[in-house]
């Protein structure tokens, strides 16, 4: 019978915090880049523009079409090259950590601009009659009308796709990055508790992710009054 | 002169002929009472006058200024006409004051105190002053919809479109809604609305055009059109709408 013993967890906990730290940087880049760079992917699609909705659909599919284990690793070949050539940089940067943020960021617009371009949807055309018919421009149609109707209609949904990227971080264990998953194996392998680190870890992302869930749901409720 | 100028008007969606050669001129103060069958291309009409939907042939003026004119600033030119919809598109995220203001402010570049005080007035005005700080959700459909008409005139519009304001509403708040459309059209208002409200049509309408298949069959002072129309439909649908 197997012996849990999970005395090293606490002395581990400084590199586990860290590890978490990696994980939470990585979600939250990820996030508000792909919100942005998603919502301007998004408009692309919906402005009725042959050439760049055409060129925001193909990057769209391009990047939900390829699992992202590939595109951590494409990043982590690429990128170093890109910083070498554009800024001299690449000394004393973190590779992994930059090719992650790039990876992360560039991925998850693919993702946002879908949820984004469903809420953008979701606003009926007689709202956005009402706001031209007072004279906004587009832009401020889109800024002051429909995104703000759009982001309540899609917040459970942003939000359920952070939850899953909160989680699929623990990929960039390709390229070597310890994130909290990485320091945790890490710690494990170190002395020999694999089996206790990893339950531990799961716990961890257990908890968080299964109370940001609770969290999505209850704002769903508030919000479909 | 003629605040409207609608001449020889044709749209398509595609390759189904919505507005067949379509002419009418609404002057300066008059009041002009659109009706028709479902589906006759009354709201197409009068959302092509504010550009809202784009013709392909045919010219629109409104105040000396051509829709199809690429010099024409669109925007600036809605901001000056007023226009009320069917179902009232307040900005639901939005509280009263401020479905009054943004415009204002966001438009027309008014200060937010001169704003504020401009909507209240206009609230004020078709008698909602203690809704101000509600949301549009919060209020029955006829205060909605008198909120929609406050938001227009908040803009100081040189003529207002309104396209079947009432016919979402339930009857007993028809009245409070028209009461208000009456009040502004005897101060002088030019309006252009889209109504089946015969009373309203009879009260201060001017003119009262009737609509058919996309083609104005009927253009006719309102006491022509209430005697003896012309048109055969056009009898026929008033025959069907004074039933009830
Ligand atoms: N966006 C659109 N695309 C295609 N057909 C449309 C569109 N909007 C309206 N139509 C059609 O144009 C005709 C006139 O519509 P509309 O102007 O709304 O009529 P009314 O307001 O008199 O009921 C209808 O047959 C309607 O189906
Ligand atoms: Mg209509």
């Amino acid at each position: 019978m197997y012996e849990f013993d999970f005395s090293s967890i606490p002395g581990a906990l400084p590199i586990l915090g860290a590890g978490l730290l990696v994980t939470l940087k990585l979600t939250g880049v990820a996030i508000v880049v792909g919100i942005v760079w998603g919502t301007l992917l998004a408009l692309a699609r919906l402005s009725g523009n042959r050439l760049l909705g055409t060129m925001a659909a193909g990057y769209v599919n391009l990047f939900r079409a390829v699992p992202l284990v590939m595109v951590i690793l494409w990043f982590y070949l690429i990128v170093p090259t890109l910083l070498k050539d554009w800024a001299g940089l690449g000394q004393g940067t973190d590779i992994r950590m930059a090719s992650a943020l790039v990876a992360f960021a560039l991925f998850e617009s693919a993702y946002y601009a879908e949820i984004i371009r469903a809420g953008v949807r979701s606003v009926p055309q007689g709202q956005v009659n009402a706001a031209r018919a007072l004279g906004m421009t587009y832009t401020q149609t889109m800024r002051l009308v429909v995104l703000p109707q759009a982001l309540r209609n899609m917040l459970p949904l942003l939000l359920t796709q952070a939850i899953i990227l909160f989680q699929d971080t623990s990929l960039v264990y390709v390229i070597g990055l310890a994130d909290f998953f990485g320091a945790a194996y890490k710690v494990g392998d170190r002395d020999g508790r694999l089996v206790e680190l990893l339950l531990f870890a799961g716990a961890v992302y257990f908890v968080l992710c299964f109370g940001a869930s609770l969290l999505v749901r209850r704002l769903q409720k508030r919000i479909a009054v | 002169m003629s605040m409207i100028a609608i001449d020889q008007v044709s749209k398509w969606y595609g390759t189904f002929q919505v507005l067949t050669d379509c002419t009418t001129h609404v002057n300066k103060g008059e009041v002009v009472v659109v009706c028709g069958p479902s589906g006759s291309g009354k709201s197409t009409l009068i959302r092509c006058v504010n550009a809202l939907e784009a013709i392909q042939q045919g010219t629109i003026v409104v105040n000396g200024m051509a829709l199809t004119d690429p010099k024409t600033n669109l925007s600036r030119l809605r901001s000056h006409v007023g226009m009320v919809f069917q179902n009232f598109e307040l900005f639901p995220h939005m509280s009263v004051t401020d479905n009054l203001t943004i415009g204002q402010i966001k438009v027309l570049g008014r200060p937010p105190d001169e704003a504020v005080a401009r909507g209240l007035k206009m609230l004020e005005r078709v008698g909602l002053k203690a809704q101000a700080g509600k949301y549009p959700g919060a209020l029955s459909g006829g205060q909605q919809q008198r909120v929609a008409i406050a938001r227009a005139l908040a803009m100081d519009p040189i003529c207002m479109l309104f396209d079947e304001p009432t016919s979402a509403l339930d009857p007993e708040m028809v009245n409070e809604v028209l009461d208000v459309m009456v009040e502004l059209a005897t101060e002088g208002m030019t309006m252009m609305c889209v109504t089946h409200e015969m009373g309203f049509a009879r009260k201060v309408a001017d003119r009262v055009i009737f609509m058919d298949q996309g083609r104005i069959i009927e253009d006719a002072a309102k006491e022509d059109f209430f005697g003896t129309p012309r048109s055969e439909r056009a009898q026929l649908f008033l025959s069907k709408i004074l039933k009830h």
